[in-house]
């Protein structure tokens, strides 16, 4: 009996210390890849931003604790079930998100995906954070930045399923045979698992098996941090360089102690804005079509593509000339 | 797992008349029951939409599988043995599935039955190693996780697949009377007959007599070896069943599906009252836990508690539902005692 209270306790606490009733006229959700990644935390103060400045929007930011599409749903459904006026997604799997997408739209929510996209018939329209080209291009341009025209590289990626790290990928080996860059030798892709301890060991693994490796390309801000750890604790700061996407707090170290010479990001907060004004422009409009043009407050306006895509501008370059401006932004 | 025969587990086919076994579970029944109406009470304080028969029966499609595949491993444990490796078991049949309607084309009906199949073999290779070689069913059950699991993402790589024909995906998206998805409605027709064949047959007489005491039920004339066999062999088939509904339900087969599920699953059934010794538990009380776990997540995520908070809770639960039955042991008899004097 005293455990049974105890546990009745333990949950009516663990209930009501969460319950937050606020009454807004529109309630926009955001549901990022998983928790804890500074990344959203950004993007959601970004949204917050602009929650703000519109007025009278609650901005619900959730997410399941792994990165998992099963884990998405469940988030999801319960938004569908608080009946959210409009849900913001970056995807965990484009495919597997469209059923429980798809239901919310019949229940006349909009869905929109963010970052990582969901397949066309789960959502209204899709805000890329850069045009993958641009980002691939100015990846390999960071590689080429820091150890001239030549060299073996390798790519150390989130999950196989990751549309947008897959997306770069494949930029980045079309880009490869043009002149610019037909000397970098692209040995390996390699899956850190949006995992810290994955993506470390990962590192290991494409140090020793490539002793020739020169660059190691990380398009995702859990493996670029495990990558420069990994470089550094082997000893291999100045032989090996490490490039790709993150976040200027989570970097600046590795920038000042040499394994990262510079890294792009496009600015999440910017990204957690617009994305939050679209959702809010959806919610107005009811209905888009390719060629419409959004608002977006600060951002400007955003047109869709035939696709009903658009995306942020060109991602920004970070060395050590910049890095500590912007690490205690983001 | 020792062969001991204690004076209170004899083979006897009745409840001992001394405290334990009926008066303990129909007590954890009870607790689980006022847990039920707890969540529900705090559901419905913390959140206007919690009670609401649509929200509360669409959140059952997330944990129907689940719930399933606890009836089948609670006799497993019942009968003092293991099962850890149902979640690669999912994996391997959802990874069939795909690849039967990948290349073969099949249509719904046949694609069911290759998950069905493959989960049913699974289980069958399980029951054969434990049962014929021998091998603790912990162990086995270990390396088949491994196996499985190793196979699906062998053949998957980096690929996931992602075409399944319409009528299928429907099994798992679409809803009786535009309410009830119909994995919640197989469950609960499931938990029916499992508590009629556990509780009212022979077999499932035979069950609790190879828990309480495997010697004395051989010797009773159980051929328990193979019932244990058919025991692994149906737990194989329900991860199939769960395998069906899920990939129907998310539409795509991914190396990583259902990873993780099995310590879900027998969260529930340890928190459903069975005694990871043996020879103890009830179905009712493995079905009225699915229903707790279920809808305090939906309770939780009704609040937009953050997923890693989640985990806080069930993992809670779980020791907590480990510790009651050993802390209900410790002190009740102590307690009737002092009533008695």
């Amino acid at each position: 009996m005293k455990l049974k209270h105890l546990l009745s306790m333990a949950a009516i606490a663990g209930l009501m210390a969460t319950s937050a009733a606020m009454a807004a006229d529109v309630r926009i959700a955001m549901v990022p890849k998983s928790l804890g990644n500074a990344f959203f935390e950004a993007a959601r103060d970004g949204g917050n931003e602009a929650a703000k400045e519109i007025g009278g929007v609650e901005l619900i930011f959730n997410a399941p604790a792994v990165v998992t599409a099963e884990g998405q749903i469940e988030v999801i459904n319960a938004l569908i079930a608080q009946r959210v006026d409009a849900i913001a997604i970056s995807s965990n799997d484009p495919d597997a998100l469209v059923p429980v997408a798809k239901k919310a739209m019949k229940r006349g929510i909009k869905v929109l995906s963010f970052d990582s996209a969901i397949a066309p018939e789960g959502r209204m329209l899709h805000m890329h954070p850069a045009t993958a080209a641009g980002a691939a291009k100015a990846q390999l341009e960071m590689a080429v930045d820091a150890i001239g025209p030549e060299g073996e590289i390798a790519i150390l990626s989130e999950t196989p399923q990751s549309t947008n790290q897959n997306e770069w990928i494949e930029e980045m080996k079309k880009l490869l045979p043009s002149d610019e860059f037909s000397k970098l030798k692209l040995v390996d892709v390699a899956y850190g698992m949006g995992q810290s301890d994955k993506s470390y060991r990962e590192t290991i693994a494409l140090l020793r098996r490539y002793p020739d490796l020169k660059v190691i390309i990380a398009p995702s801000t859990v493996a670029i941090s495990a990558a420069a750890k990994a470089v550094e604790d082997q000893d291999m700061v100045g032989k090996v360089y490490v490039t790709g996407l993150g976040l200027p707090s989570e970097l600046a170290g590795y920038v000042h102690t040499g394994s990262i010479k510079s890294f792009a990001i496009w600015n999440p907060i910017d990204l957690g804005y617009s994305a939050t004004y679209l959702a809010y422009d959806l919610i107005q409009k009811e209905e888009v079509q390719a060629g419409d043009e959004l608002e977006a407050g600060r951002m400007g306006s955003f047109k869709l593509d035939d696709k009903l895509e658009t995306s942020l501008p060109q991602p920004f370059v970070y060395d050590a000339s910049n890095v500590d401006k912007y690490s205690k932004i983001f | 797992m020792t062969m001991t025969v204690s004076s209170n587990n004899r083979p006897s086919l009745d409840a001992p008349s001394t405290i334990s076994a009926g008066s303990m579970l129909k007590s954890r029944e009870i607790v689980l029951i006022g847990l039920l109406i707890l969540v529900f009470v705090g559901g419905d304080l913390s959140s206007p939409w919690f009670l609401d028969i649509y929200n509360l029966l669409d959140s059952t499609a997330i944990f129907s599988e689940i719930a399933m595949m606890a009836l089948s491993t609670a006799l497993v444990i019942i009968c003092r043995d293991i099962d850890i490796s149902m979640a690669s078991v999912m994996a391997l049949s959802s990874l069939m599935m795909g690849l039967a309607s990948q290349s073969l084309g099949l249509g719904a009906l046949p694609l069911c039955l290759v998950g069905l199949l493959t989960g049913a073999a699974c289980g069958f290779f399980n029951g054969f190693l434990v049962t014929r070689l021998k091998m603790p069913a912990i162990v086995v059950t270990i390396g088949t996780m491994s196996l499985f699991r190793g196979v699906a993402a062998g053949v998957l790589g980096n690929e996931k697949i992602a075409h399944y024909p319409d009528a299928f995906a429907a099994i798992g998206q679409s809803y009786f009377m535009d309410m009830v998805p119909y994995s919640f409605i197989t469950f609960v027709l499931l938990s029916i007959v499992f508590i009629i064949v556990i509780h009212y047959t022979t077999i499932g007489r035979s069950i609790f007599a190879l828990g309480n005491n495997p010697e004395g039920a051989l010797f009773s004339g159980i051929r328990t070896d193979r019932l244990r066999f058919i025991l692994f062999t149906l737990n194989g088939l329900m991860a199939g069943l769960a395998a069906v509904f899920l990939t129907s339900r998310l539409g795509s087969t991914r190396p990583d599906i259902a990873n993780g599920l099995e310590m879900e699953v027998i969260t529930i059934v340890v928190l459903g009252g069975v005694s990871l010794n043996g020879g103890k538990g009830t179905i009712s009380g493995v079905f009225i836990a699915a229903l707790v776990i279920g809808f305090l997540r939906l309770a939780i995520t009704l609040n937009n508690v953050p997923g890693n908070i989640l985990i806080v809770f069930t993992g809670t639960l779980l020791v907590v539902s480990v510790a009651l039955p050993i802390i209900g042991q410790k002190y009740l008899p102590r307690l009737s005692k002092k009533k008695s004097e």
